[in-house]
C-alpha cells in the first residue's frame, strides 16, 4: 500500500481514479478546482482517464449521465453553486437507471471565502432522494469516493460526495489501495428508464423510493457511521458530521466524561442509531459543518422531552464556517485568555486586482463614460472583475450569479432605465452569459454588453477557457448582435481612450451592443513564459 | 510533541511555499500534518493565512484553535499582528519587517514593530533586504524560513535539502539564492 500528501480535492480525484472512472468533467470554482486540475494532470501523466473542463456543470452533469449510461464510471465535480446550475439533470439523475457508476463531488464554501452564499449540499442529496458521504478527512474522502462509485452501481443512483473549504484545501498523508479497472462499455439494458416521459417517470420514481429502504439499511450500517456509546448513560451525548467530528476531538479529551458519541459520515441519517444514541442521554449537542440539516431533522424523530442543543439553538452559529474555539464553546470549554493587537494597527486588507490588471483599465473608462448621466446601472458577474465592486473602482452594482449580469441589465433596460450596462468574463459568458444574450437580441434590448476578456478562467486560478477568445466574434454576431454594434477593442496603455470613445457610442444607440475588451491576464501570460522559458 | 503554526502573509508573497517546505521536512521526519491552505478569491492581493499542524499524534482539526498556536510566521508585520490571537502564551512570533502598504490606511509602520517588539518571543527580520543581498527579493520567504528554522522539529539540514529539491526544475543558481536566503534567515534569528 503507498501513502501520498493530497488536497481533501485531490484524495477526492485519486479515488475516483482509483474506482476506475473513464472520464471527470468539470467546471472550475472555489473549493472544487482542484479535483479536475489534478486529473488533467494524471491524465497528462498516463494518458486516462479522460479529465475535461466543461462549458457550465450543467453540460458537466449531462455529459457524466452520457458516460454512464454507456456502463462506464464517471466523476462531475463543481462548487455548491454549480449543483443550482446542474440541479435540473441532477434532479432527474435520480431516477435514470444509473448505469455505470456516477458520482458528483460538491465542495461547499461554509464561510464564503470565494462564494456568494453557503448554501449545504447535504439538502440536495436528500431533495433528489440520493445517498450523500461527507468525509471528515483526507482519507475518507479517497475512500468514501471509491465506495460512492460502488454504492451507485449497486442501487442505480447518483451518489454525491460532499466537501466543506477547509478539507477541499487542507492537506494530509493519504494511503492508497489497488486501483480497480474501468468498467467495459456496455449499454444500459434498460430501455424505458431513461426516457422519463410521465409514464416512465412515474414507474421510475415509484422503483426509487421502493429501493429507497434498502438504501437506507445499507447507509445505516456504513462504516463512516459511527456510534460509540461509553460506559456511562445520562448527561450530555455529541452527534457530529463530516469534518465538524476533527473539531469535537480537539476538545473531547478535556472534557472530563468522555460524552456518548455518534458521527455521520453517511446519509440517508442513520436513524436507528439515532434513537440508540438519544436514549442513553438527557441533552443532545449536534455539531454539524453548513445548515442545521440533521439538527432539524431530529426534532422530528426523537422524543420532545430531550434536549437538542446545536445551531437551532444558538449553542452553535447559523452562519459562518465551524471552528475548533466555536465548538469548545458549545461543550461549555473556557476560551483561553487572548492576546489582542490594537484595532487601529490592524486594518482590512480585502482582496483586489492585480496592479495593471486589463480589467482595471475598463473599469476606469467606463466610470468616466457613465459620469455623465444621472442614474446609469452597471450590473456585473462572477470572476476576478466582481472585484471592480471595491475601491479605487466602485464600478458595478450586482454580482447575484453565473451570467446574471447580461440578463439583470436586460430587465433594468426593459424597465426604463438607461443606460443599463452588463459586464461578464469571458468564461462566464461562455459559461451562462450566450443564452441570456438571446433574450437580449430577441427583444432589441436597449442596453451594451462589455465582455472582459482576458483569455482565462483568472479567479480559479488561469484555466483555459473552454473555446480561444477568437471564437466569442462567432458566438456574439451568430446570436444576432448587429456587426455595426459589435466592438472587439484591444486594451493599451497607449490608446486609453479608444475603450471609453466605443462604451459612449454604445451607450447612446437604442438597442443592444456588445463591446469585447480584450487584454491577456497578468498572471496568465506571467505564468505562460515562464513555462516556456 | 506538537507545534502548531499560523503563516501569514499578502497573497503572491509565496505564504503558500513556506507551508509546504515545512510541511515536507516534517513527513520526512515521520510526523504527522495537517496543511490548511487558502485558495481562489483571497488570493489576490489580499490577506491569506495557512495553518500548519505538526505532531507526534494523528491531527484531528485542520484548524489551529485559538491562543494555542507555537508559532506565527508572517511575511509582513501588520499580517502577523492579525493573527496574535491564536498565539500561545509561551509561542513566538516572527515576522518581516517590510510592509506592504496596497492600502490607503495602512497603520504607521513604527507603531506595528513597537507592537511586536513588545512580545516576550518576537523575532523581526529585514528578509526582503536579506533576500536581495542573497540574489532576488523572490526569495524573502525563504528567509522566512531560515528565521523559523531554530523553532522547527525539523533539522535544518532536511529544509536546505527541500529547498535544493522545490527549485531544482528552476536551476542552479534559483537553487542557489534560495539556499542563501535561507542561511540569511537562520543567521538573522540566530
Amino acid at each position: 500500500m503507498s501513502e501520498q500528501v493530497l488536497l481533501g480535492d485531490e484524495a477526492v480525484a485519486l479515488g475516483a481514479v482509483h474506482a476506475g472512472i473513464t472520464a471527470a468533467y468539470a467546471y472550475p470554482g472555489t473549493p472544487s478546482t482542484e479535483i479536475v486540475e489534478y486529473l488533467k494532470g494524471y491524465q497528462a501523466r498516463h494518458g486516462k482517464p479522460l479529465a475535461r473542463w466543461t462549458a457550465n456543470e450543467k453540460t458537466a452533469y449531462e455529459e457524466a449521465l452520457g458516460v454512464s449510461m454507456v456502463g462506464r464510471r464517471t466523476l462531475v465535480a463543481m462548487k455548491h453553486v454549480g449543483l443550482n446550475v446542474a440541479a435540473d439533470p441532477f434532479m432527474n439523475s435520480s431516477i435514470v437507471p444509473i448505469h455505470g457508476g456516477l458520482v458528483v463531488a460538491v465542495a461547499d464554501d461554509p464561510g464564503m471565502h470565494s462564494s456568494q452564499n453557503e448554501q449545504d449540499s447535504r439538502y440536495f442529496a436528500d431533495f433528489a432522494r440520493v445517498p450523500c458521504f461527507e468525509p471528515a478527512d483526507q482519507q475518507q474522502a479517497y475512500e468514501m469516493t471509491r465506495e460512492a462509485f460502488d454504492l451507485s452501481e449497486r442501487f442505480h443512483v447518483p451518489v454525491l460526495v460532499r466537501l466543506v473549504t477547509r478539507l477541499a484545501h487542507s492537506r494530509a498523508v493519504v494511503r492508497l489501495g489497488d486501483g480497480r479497472a474501468e468498467n467495459p462499455l456496455a449499454k444500459s439494458p434498460d430501455k424505458s428508464g431513461w426516457i422519463l416521459l410521465p409514464s416512465n417517470a412515474r414507474v421510475q420514481w415509484r422503483k426509487l423510493l421502493d429501493r429507497f429502504g434498502e438504501i437506507e439499511a445499507a447507509i445505516a450500517d456504513s462504516r463512516f457511521n459511527v456510534l460509540e456509546l461509553g460506559p456511562t448513560s445520562g448527561g450530555l451525548g455529541v452527534i457530529t458530521t463530516g469534518l465538524a467530528r476533527n473539531y469535537f476531538l480537539e476538545h473531547r479529551a478535556a472534557l472530563g466524561a468522555s460524552p456518548a458519541t455518534l458521527h455521520v459520515g453517511a446519509y440517508p441519517f442513520p436513524v436507528a442509531k439515532i434513537r440508540a444514541l438519544a436514549a442513553r442521554v438527557e441533552r443532545l449537542l449536534v455539531i454539524e459543518e453548513g445548515y442545521p440539516f440533521l439538527e432539524r431533522y431530529l426534532r422530528g424523530i426523537l422524543p420532545p422531552a430531550l434536549e437538542i442543543q446545536g445551531k437551532l439553538s444558538g449553542q452553535l452559529p447559523l452562519d459562518g464556517e465551524l471552528t475548533p474555539d466555536i465548538v469548545g464553546r458549545a461543550l461549555g470549554r473556557e476560551p483561553p485568555r487572548l492576546r489582542t493587537p490594537p484595532a487601529e494597527l490592524v486594518v482590512g486588507r480585502p482582496p483586489q486586482l492585480c496592479a495593471g490588471c486589463p480589467h482595471g483599465d475598463t473599469y476606469a473608462a467606463l466610470k468616466s463614460v457613465l459620469a455623465a448621466f444621472a442614474v446609469p446601472l452597471v450590473t456585473a458577474d462572477i470572476g476576478c472583475y466582481t472585484l471592480g465592486a471595491l475601491p479605487p473602482y466602485q464600478a458595478i452594482e450586482s454580482c447575484v450569479c453565473m451570467g446574471a449580469s447580461v440578463s439583470m441589465a436586460k430587465g433594468a433596460a426593459d424597465a426604463g432605465l438607461h443606460p443599463a450596462v452588463a459586464v461578464i468574463g469571458d468564461s462566464t459568458f461562455l459559461h451562462s452569459g450566450v443564452t441570456p444574450l438571446m433574450d437580449v437580441v430577441a427583444s432589441q434590448a436597449k442596453m451594451t454588453l462589455i465582455i472582459l476578456d482576458n483569455s482565462t478562467v483568472a479567479m480559479t486560478g488561469g484555466q483555459d477557457t473552454l473555446l480561444p477568445s477568437r471564437a466569442l466574434r462567432e458566438i456574439v454576431l451568430g446570436v444576432g448582435i448587429a456587426a455595426e454594434h459589435f466592438h472587439e477593442v484591444e486594451l493599451h496603455a497607449r490608446h486609453k481612450d479608444k475603450i471609453a470613445e466605443v462604451i459612449r457610442r454604445e451607450i447612446d444607440y437604442a438597442g443592444p451592443s456588445v463591446i469585447i475588451a480584450r487584454r491577456e491576464c497578468l498572471e496568465t501570460a506571467k505564468r505562460k513564459k515562464s513555462t516556456a522559458a | 510533541m506538537k507545534c502548531d503554526i499560523v503563516l501569514a502573509g499578502v497573497g503572491g508573497q509565496g505564504v503558500l511555499s513556506i507551508s509546504s517546505i515545512i510541511a515536507w521536512g516534517a513527513m520526512k521526519q515521520g510526523m504527522h500534518v495537517k496543511q490548511s491552505e487558502v485558495h481562489g478569491m483571497a488570493q489576490r492581493g489580499g490577506a491569506v493565512q495557512a495553518n500548519l499542524r505538526l505532531a507526534d499524534q494523528p491531527v484531528a482539526s485542520d484548524l489551529v484553535p485559538l491562543g494555542t498556536a507555537d508559532l506565527i510566521v508572517s511575511m509582513e508585520p501588520m499580517e502577523a499582528l492579525r493573527y496574535l490571537t491564536y498565539l500561545a502564551p509561551t509561542g513566538t512570533l516572527i515576522t518581516a519587517s517590510e510592509p506592504v502598504r496596497n492600502i490607503p490606511n495602512y497603520p504607521d509602520l513604527e507603531r506595528l514593530l513597537a507592537e511586536v517588539r513588545r512580545l516576550d518571543r518576537a523575532i523581526i527580520v529585514e528578509s526582503e533586504k536579506l533576500a536581495r543581498k542573497a540574489g532576488s527579493a523572490r526569495a524573502s520567504n525563504m528567509v522566512m524560513v531560515g528565521a523559523a528554522a531554530h523553532l522547527l522539529p525539523v533539522p535544518p539540514e532536511t529544509i536546505a535539502e527541500l529547498i535544493r529539491q522545490t527549485f531544482a526544475r528552476k536551476g542552479d543558481k534559483v537553487v542557489e539564492i534560495n539556499l542563501k536566503a535561507f542561511a540569511a534567515g537562520r543567521e538573522a534569528a540566530a
